[in-house]
């Protein structure tokens, strides 16, 4: 069965739609993160607008973390002070970004400093994950602990810059400064990709902040809520590009995958949690490196660059 | 080819070809002027319908006649890349642009168009996918990358069936009578559509004929895309509302604990 899509301006299946956005819907669910840089680059390759693709994306992306969120949030499992301190810097890291992907675009070399961003980002990020997820495996199989248990009263060095704060839903003390810095990066980064950022998010307070698990998912899905909500506005009112058709399709697979995902969340141990989202990264960056290196079998492309849409 | 015919046909091509004394005049009609998007649209055929009208002093032709349509879109400027490879890695690094390009283009003849006319006919009359974009006043493209940035975007809008050369996309009912239909793919852009229609006989242009028919949104595709476009900051948040109210309502359904 197809469906016109208004402002995207083409008919599309809408089993695949649906098909699509559950999957996606799913492992953001699993993984707590937006999911948008796994939907984005599939819509675009069905033909759908960049432009409409990015924005539509959005609004699904807030959905679907809404009910990850909820869930979350009834499990205690969410720390609105850590979250509020991500999205003031979010909002930081976005308006800079915007700026710096307009410059770019004037340079007319928007394209490759996205695919460059992906393979570097993706690339690296899983790559350290997955190195992590292994070395973790390899000590269980040997019997010992899965990773060094934290001492009391030791902690990294950025832990202990000024203006310390207590995030007791964490189990954190820790100076904001660095939570901050982690904000902005994140909110730059996402504008400048057309991702929410919970890729990076996840990993980063894991890794630098040592939250326990459950608790980053939930905050980390709060956050993505908030960015999210506002793009899907930026983007109606500064480029009317949401499709309203293709969110409603994207948001009932997606809060339905996203369900499904949050419940598998919880069957799932810590190790096989971070193999997996480290493989899963790790395939994003390959399949963007792939494109970046492998000779193109038509090397043209053609944008439209002038006249109403 | 007769002497008369053939001297009928220089002074044709003489006067343009259009509407010479004594010579046919063409009558067209198409089955629609209008296609409208619904929300069940994936695309809609049309059909030009046209008759070759010879009054008791058009001259008698040795030569049978030919037929070619060609049916352009809405025009934009369009950006053609190409990807290099610079050290290892495939970059966008040329770029031409084409502006007033036509985002639909379908050419149809009743044979092979190199059978109905000669190369630089084509050329001049702008007949042909190569062609038909070409303004009135350029001739050839000296510039090799042009010609190949040209061929590479014809190339990948044929794959995506918004151009389209069918060399028998024009079939004659009677020697007189022929119909043509013409394929709009779904991703065919809103806007107005032009048809030309030329007839030929022995590679000579005899007469020609315009119609057009435009592709527009309807129902609650237009409403949809209006509202978008007129009342932004009440779409999003609509959008943004039942975003938030679909993440909820699913939460609840699914509620166990």
């Amino acid at each position: 069965m197809q469906i016109y899509l208004p402002i995207a301006e083409l008919p599309i299946s809408v089993v695949m739609v649906l098909g699509l956005s559950g999957a996606v819907g799913f492992v953001s669910g699993l993984f707590g993160v937006g999911g948008g840089f796994l939907l984005t680059p599939l819509l675009i390759f069905l033909d759908i607008p960049p432009a409409v693709a990015v924005a539509t994306v959005a609004a699904q992306v807030a959905g679907s973390s809404t009910t990850g969120v909820l869930t979350y949030w009834r499990r205690r499992a969410l720390d609105l002070k850590l979250g509020g301190i991500l999205v003031v810097g979010g909002i930081v890291g976005t308006l800079l970004g915007v700026l710096f992907f307009n410059s770019m675009r004037r340079l007319g070399q928007l394209e490759l400093v996205i695919t460059l961003s992906y393979v570097t980002l993706f690339t690296i990020i899983g790559g350290l994950m997955l190195y992590d997820a292994l070395r973790a495996m390899l000590r269980v199989r040997a019997g010992k602990p899965a990773r060094l248990k934290r001492r009391a009263g030791t902690h990294p060095w950025w832990m202990g810059l000024p203006l310390r704060m207590r995030f007791p839903d964490s189990q954190l003390y820790c100076s904001v400064i660095p939570i901050a810095l982690l904000a902005v990066v994140i909110g730059f980064i996402g504008a400048v990709l057309g991702v929410g950022g919970g890729f990076i998010l996840v990993p980063a307070l894991i890794y630098f902040f040592r939250i326990p698990t459950a608790v980053v998912v939930g905050t980390s899905l709060f956050q993505i809520l908030m960015t999210m909500t506002g793009a899907t506005l930026l983007h109606a009112l500064t480029n009317q590009s949401v499709d309203i058709i293709l969110a409603v399709l994207l948001l009932l697979g997606g809060v339905i995958g996203a369900q499904f995902g949050g419940r598998a969340a919880r069957n799932l141990n810590v190790e096989s949690f971070r193999l997996l989202l480290a493989l899963l990264i790790l395939s994003v960056g390959l399949r963007f490196a792939i494109e970046l290196f492998i000779p193109p079998s038509e090397p043209f492309s053609v944008v439209i660059t002038e006249g109403s849409r | 080819m007769s002497l008369l015919a053939r001297i009928t046909a220089i002074l044709a091509l003489l006067s343009g070809g259009v509407g010479a004394a004594r010579a046919e005049t063409l009558i067209a009609a198409m089955s629609s002027h209008q296609i409208l998007i619904t929300s069940n649209y994936t695309g809609s055929q049309l059909t030009v319908f046209g008759v070759v009208e010879r009054d008791g002093r058009t001259v008698a032709r040795g030569d049978p006649y030919d037929v070619v349509v060609t049916a352009r879109g809405p025009q934009r400027m369009l950006l053609v890349r190409e990807k290099e490879r610079l050290g290892p890695i495939w970059i966008n690094r040329t770029q031409r642009r084409f502006p007033d390009s036509s985002l639909f283009l379908t050419v149809a003849s009743n044979r092979p168009l190199n059978e109905i006319i000669s190369s630089e006919t084509a050329r001049r009359e702008r007949v042909g996918l190569e062609n038909a974009q070409r303004s009135r006043d350029a001739g050839l493209d000296l510039d090799v990358t042009t010609a190949r940035f040209r061929e590479g975007l014809i190339r990948i809008l044929a794959v995506k069936n918004l151009y389209r050369a069918r060399e028998r996309g024009v079939t004659f009912l009677s020697s007189t009578v022929f119909s043509a239909p013409i394929d709009v793919p779904a991703t065919a852009p809103t806007g107005s559509y032009e048809i030309e229609i030329v007839l030929y006989a022995g590679g000579v242009p005899l007469a020609r004929q315009t119609t057009n028919f435009e592709v527009v949104k309807s129902g609650m595709e237009q409403n949809l895309a209006a509202a978008a476009h007129d009342l932004p900051l009440v779409y999003g948040m609509v959008t943004v509302l039942m975003a938030l109210l679909l993440g909820w309502l699913s939460s609840v359904v699914f509620r166990r604990d």
